[in-house]
């Protein structure tokens, strides 16, 4: 079977400095992939490229049978791949209910974004409480929830994830992690980035493993998370 | 007393006219947060269209009116294209503020080449005489009445478009985050060339007011009413939409009171070091926001 999404050979210059060197990888529909790694490996330069916010400078971007590098950004939303990006980017001055709204942007059908918006409350019913709120005014768990939902919004195929766990309390870690195991239990493929590698590792199927822009191991994540190397880079034992 | 109202109204009329200009900036600013400095002489691009067009027409000036707005509307387009595009991600954002300032020096000297250096005595496109109360006491100018009602619809209009149109919010969305806006699938440069066509078009609103309340014209006219234009949006807060209003009518009247009751000479000055008092107590002008520090 073809992947859903398959990178080929793919490198990103910042001026002169090659952050991202020549790298390969796939993610086949209904999996979890992480791609983790530490500070500064090129991560989310990656899922940045994937989603067209950097220019690929050399290799391909393979996805549902289209090179993503040969198609204006912001028709890649329309293709069926959304992304939480680092950070959350949630529009802090309009509301939850605006945010939500910004992400089904690309979409027309008003009874059938009536209906995704439905659903998104009934997994994140705090969204609903504070949808007349300013996002600004979120929590940063409740922002990275509504960066989730406005990607969700975009009704998508797969959804990279920038650092979902990133400055929240371990509670809201919890709750994220099982967030993105029932989306993806929903049909939905995801690519996840992140520096919580044994969080990532226990919900993935499949994992790379990025260093200074190289891709240096992957396998199941099961086998990675046992794996005596990566326990002591990334795992912390 | 009835004196004072006059030069209050006047001051509003004239107050009206920076608040179309000041909103056409501050629209540019929060969302290409760019300062098209070219936008004063996209005015004065609009008057000589008008002038041209309404004297083409023997004083047909709704024609000349609508052509000016279609034709800022293409200019301002053009120089976003043109301009200001290619260096949108340059390493310093000098570089299109210099190039705004070159698209103004070009603007003018090309009226200059065009219409000549003389002043061209420009006919009110607005006939009506206005009205007078108080047993002819107090009289208010047609052009006066049509300014400040011309503004508050532009307000109105603008402030719709962006709370309830899906086009206004990918503005808001572009004006807070560029990243972002494109992973909503928001195509970032039609967005921005859409700001300039609004801005540009306000633009030549602002032209036709202008010059039929001060009927001279020159490749200079744009120039100082796009300076203090800046000032009224910087003033009300720039980026905000109800700031540049504000702004604008807060200078409108403080220059043609101070005007009337201190010096002609002055006003100038004294409209400019209100923006240097306001600056130094509230940075960010009467409605800006705090800029957030990222964490």
């Amino acid at each position: 079977m073809e992947p859903l999404l398959e990178v080929k050979d793919l490198s990103v210059y910042y001026g002169v400095i090659q952050a991202i060197k020549g790298i390969s990888f796939h993610v086949d529909k209904g999996e979890v992939v992480a791609l983790i790694g530490a500070n500064g490996a090129g991560k989310t330069t990656t899922l940045h490229t994937l989603s067209g916010l950097i220019n690929a400078n050399k290799g391909d971007i393979l996805y549902k049978g289209q090179n993503l590098t040969k198609i204006p950004n912001h028709k890649i939303v329309s293709l069926g791949m959304a992304q939480v990006p680092e950070g959350r980017r949630v529009f802090a001055e309009m509301t939850v209910l605006q945010n939500l709204k910004m992400g089904a942007f690309t979409r027309s059908d008003k009874a059938e974004m009536d209906e995704t918006l439905k659903m998104i409350y009934k997994r994140f019913p705090r969204l609903e409480e504070r949808k007349n709120q300013l996002a600004g005014t979120l929590s940063g768990g409740e922002q990275q929830m509504l960066a989730m939902g406005r990607a969700l919004m975009s009704h998508p195929d797969i959804i990279l994830m920038d650092e979902p766990s990133m400055g929240l309390s371990p509670i809201f870690v919890n709750e994220i992690f099982q967030i993105i195991q029932d989306v993806n239990k929903d049909g939905v493929t995801v690519l996840l980035v992140e520096q919580n590698a044994k969080k990532a590792l226990s919900i993935a199927n499949r994992a790379y493993v990025l260093e200074t822009g190289s891709i240096v191991k992957e396998g199941p994540a099961s086998e990675l998370l046992n794996d005596e190397s990566i326990k002591k880079a990334y795992l912390g034992e | 007393m009835s004196s004072f109202l006059t030069y209050l109204i006047s001051g509003l009329s004239l107050g009206s006219i920076y608040a179309i200009i000041a909103l056409g900036y501050t629209m540019v600013y929060g969302i290409a947060k760019m300062l098209n400095f070219a936008h004063g002489d996209f005015i004065m691009v609009g008057c000589y269209i008008i002038f041209t067009v309404s004297g083409a027409l023997s004083g047909n000036s709704i024609v000349g009116i609508i052509v000016a707005i279609v034709l800022c509307t293409l200019l301002g387009i053009t120089t976003e294209f043109v301009a200001y595009r290619p260096l949108r991600g340059a390493a310093s954002p000098l570089a299109v503020l210099i190039t705004a300032i070159g698209v103004s020096y070009f603007l003018e000297n090309l009226a200059l080449l065009i219409f000549g250096a003389d002043i061209k005595s420009f006919t009110s496109v607005i006939k009506w005489e206005g009205l007078t109360f108080a047993d002819g006491n107090l009289r208010i100018q047609g052009v006066t009445i049509v300014t400040i009602v011309v503004s508050l619809v532009v307000l109105l209009v603008l402030q719709l478009f962006i709370k309830k149109t899906k086009q206004g919010q990918a503005m808001l969305a572009v004006a807070e985050d560029k990243g972002a806006a494109t992973l909503m699938g928001i195509n970032v440069n039609n967005t921005i060339m859409l700001t300039f066509a609004i801005g540009s078009a306000l633009a030549a609103i602002a032209g036709a007011l202008l010059c039929s309340a001060y009927p001279s014209l020159s490749p200079y006219t744009g120039a100082m009413p796009g300076i203090k234009a800046f000032v009224a949006a910087v003033l009300g807060g720039i980026g905000s939409i109800p700031g540049a209003m504000i702004g604008g009518l807060l200078l409108g009247i403080v220059e043609i009171l101070s005007k009337t009751y201190i010096s002609s000479q002055l006003s100038d000055a004294i409209v400019f070091g209100i923006l240097v008092v306001v600056l130094l107590v509230k940075p960010t002008g009467i409605l800006g926001k705090k800029i957030q520090e990222k964490v």
